[in-house]
């Protein structure tokens, strides 16, 4: 067995044991050991997540795109959509042998060749602090830093969409100064409002509308980021970049 | 047309979800017990894509402003048109200018959180990225992307065919698929990537006790109430994409399962996924409810499918038969 498999009853060797045993070649004890697929998991008979190994960072983000790319041209997926270091795949229907699917996406995650996406840059101005960044303190807390600092930090560097998702429109950025990475909150804020720029853990974003969020929100800007009635309905796509400007920073 | 005359909190216009634009961050929304509004559609005779109306807060009260035949599905309700009684999960028919009343019923500890109106023809809003239901957040789809109020006129669109005739009914899946237990409403859980990342007693009580429905679970996602789940180390994971039925542990311990209108993508730990063949019957289990979890996998979680889509199945072959010649 993989040592580096935190999970091995959940990948391939457990539940999933039906799926498995279709194979006679390999079948036994040790099949799925043979198969360990680390990384993939399940997200009951709607999807399948796969994670890529090791750090975030844009050259995996770009093997990402590329195995969305592949797993979306595939008939039992739905959709295949890039996460952060990783990617959802929905069903159209759920096979009923999954074993398969699953060596099939092993295979085309080992060979995705990164995929340099043109992107447009945004310039967004952001308010840190005050009223629209009610946990600018917990950061403040968690850092050691002060308000300034976190806003220059933040605001330094030209972050690129990863992927989108949490919400219509909303982007997850790459490219945050670890120095201001701060836990998500304990309990989730019920509603946070549109525009709000928040850090949950190593990431950073900004809401496209107002709903609930488990991320510590440092700040807010304006900007229209979704229009249902507009083709492609989002403003920004994986390999667009975001960039903030300082607008003003509220103690 | 039908005409809102009454209607409480966050009835909402919904069909089957809005599947396929995860990849611009839009869930699937959707109706929160997908075999009431099937069923109900079957009912009226309309295709699996109608919108009906999900009712989370009783009385309402409608006008059919033209002849309709309609449906009502899903919670235990009381429901009259024009002073007399309508069965529930049974064809009926309305004239022009009836009122039909959906109330609490009041006799009895009712079943169920959620009813559905289903209307020959279905709720003829816009369809918005492939889907008619209304996502709140974000307001897509729907009425205005809003849920409805007093006033409200919903557009009807011109029924498929003709109905099985009037007093026709289903036999509702909480009958026919029923699932306990010690008398406890369960749902069957596959397990997710972080679930062996827990303590052994915190995974016994996962899965053993009863859990809580609080009052702070709606449409996006039921938050439970029970014993603290302790991770064997704290994890901070890189958001991913979510699904309904995802079960999420926030650092504080208190289990969270994102529901229709939840968001497409978080990076909560998720221990397990609720089975898309049982979302219906959490859907169903109202605020201080008690509710269990039981362990399935991949072979036990479709054949659950199997079984509600055995249930939908069954019904459309048994209405056909009651449907008039001219629907043929």
């Amino acid at each position: 067995m993989n040592g580096l498999n935190p999970n091995p009853r959940h990948t391939w060797a457990g539940p999933l044991h039906g799926a498995v045993s279709d194979r006679p070649a390999i079948a036994g004890p040790d099949a799925a050991a043979k198969r360990p697929h680390d990384g993939i998991s399940l997200l009951g008979t709607t999807a399948l997540l796969f994670e890529a190994p090791g750090e975030t960072g844009l050259e995996v983000q770009r093997r990402i795109w590329s195995l969305a790319r592949e797993a979306e041209t595939w008939p039992e997926v739905r959709e295949a959509v890039p996460g952060v270091n990783n990617l959802l795949v929905t069903w159209r229907e759920p096979p009923r042998r999954l074993a398969p699917l699953a060596d099939r996406l092993a295979a085309a995650w080992e060979a995705a060749p990164p995929l340099a996406l043109e992107g447009r840059t945004v310039e967004l101005p952001v308010v840190y602090g005050g009223e629209g960044g009610p946990h600018m303190a917990d950061v403040v807390a968690h850092t050691g830093l002060s308000p300034e600092e976190i806003a220059e930090i933040h605001a330094a560097p030209l972050y690129p969409v990863y992927a989108l998702g949490s919400h219509p429109g909303y982007c997850y950025l790459g490219g945050m100064d670890p120095r201001i990475a701060t836990p998500r909150r304990k309990v989730p804020v019920l509603r946070i409002p549109g525009g709000a720029v928040s850090i949950g853990g190593s990431q950073t974003g900004v809401s496209a509308s107002p709903g609930p969020s488990g991320w510590n929100t440092i700040g807010s800007t304006e900007m229209s980021f979704f229009d249902a009635a507009r083709t492609p309905p989002a403003l920004l796509q994986p390999g667009d970049s975001l960039r903030f400007r300082i607008a003003g920073v509220v103690r | 047309m039908i005409r809102l005359l009454a209607c409480g909190a966050l009835a909402t216009v919904q069909d089957r979800g809005r599947l396929g634009a995860l990849r611009w961050g839009v869930g699937v929304a959707g109706a929160m017990d997908a075999p009431a509004l099937a069923g109900g559609n079957l009912l009226v005779g309309n295709p699996d894509d109608a919108a009906g109306i999900e009712i989370q807060v009783l009385p309402l009260e409608a006008r059919f402003e033209s002849e309709a035949v309609f449906a009502v599905t899903g919670a235990d309700c009381t429901a009259v048109l024009d002073g007399v009684p309508v069965l529930p999960w049974t064809v009926a028919r309305a004239r022009a200018g009836a009122t039909l009343r959906l109330d609490r019923p009041a006799a009895f500890r009712p079943w169920g959180a959620r009813t559905y109106l289903c209307v020959a023809g279905g709720i003829d809003v816009p369809v918005v990225l492939g889907s008619r239901a209304t996502q709140l957040r974000g307001a897509i789809g729907g009425l205005e992307g809003r849920s409805l109020q007093a006033g409200d006129a919903l557009p009807l669109g011109r029924p498929a065919g003709d109905p099985p005739p009037p007093g026709t009914g289903l036999v509702p899946p909480v009958l026919a698929l029923p699932l306990a237990v010690g008398g406890v409403p369960a749902l069957r859980v596959l397990p997710a990537a972080e679930h062996d990342r827990y303590t052994t007693d915190s995974l016994a009580a996962f899965w053993g006790e009863p859990w809580r429905v609080t009052p702070q679970s709606d449409r996006y996602g039921f938050r439970l109430a029970g014993s603290t789940l302790v991770p064997l180390a704290p994890m901070e994971l890189r958001s991913h994409g979510i699904v309904p039925g995802v079960i999420q542990v926030p650092h504080g311990g208190q289990p969270i399962i994102q529901m229709c209108d939840a968001q497409p993508s978080g990076g909560y730990p998720k221990i397990g996924t609720v089975i898309e063949a049982d979302l219906w019957r959490l859907a169903q289990a109202p605020i201080g409810a008690r509710i269990r979890f039981v362990e399935t996998d991949w072979d036990g979680a479709l054949a659950a499918r199997d079984a509600i889509d055995g249930w939908l199945e069954a019904a459309r072959r048994d209405l056909s038969c009651l449907r008039p010649r001219s629907a043929a």
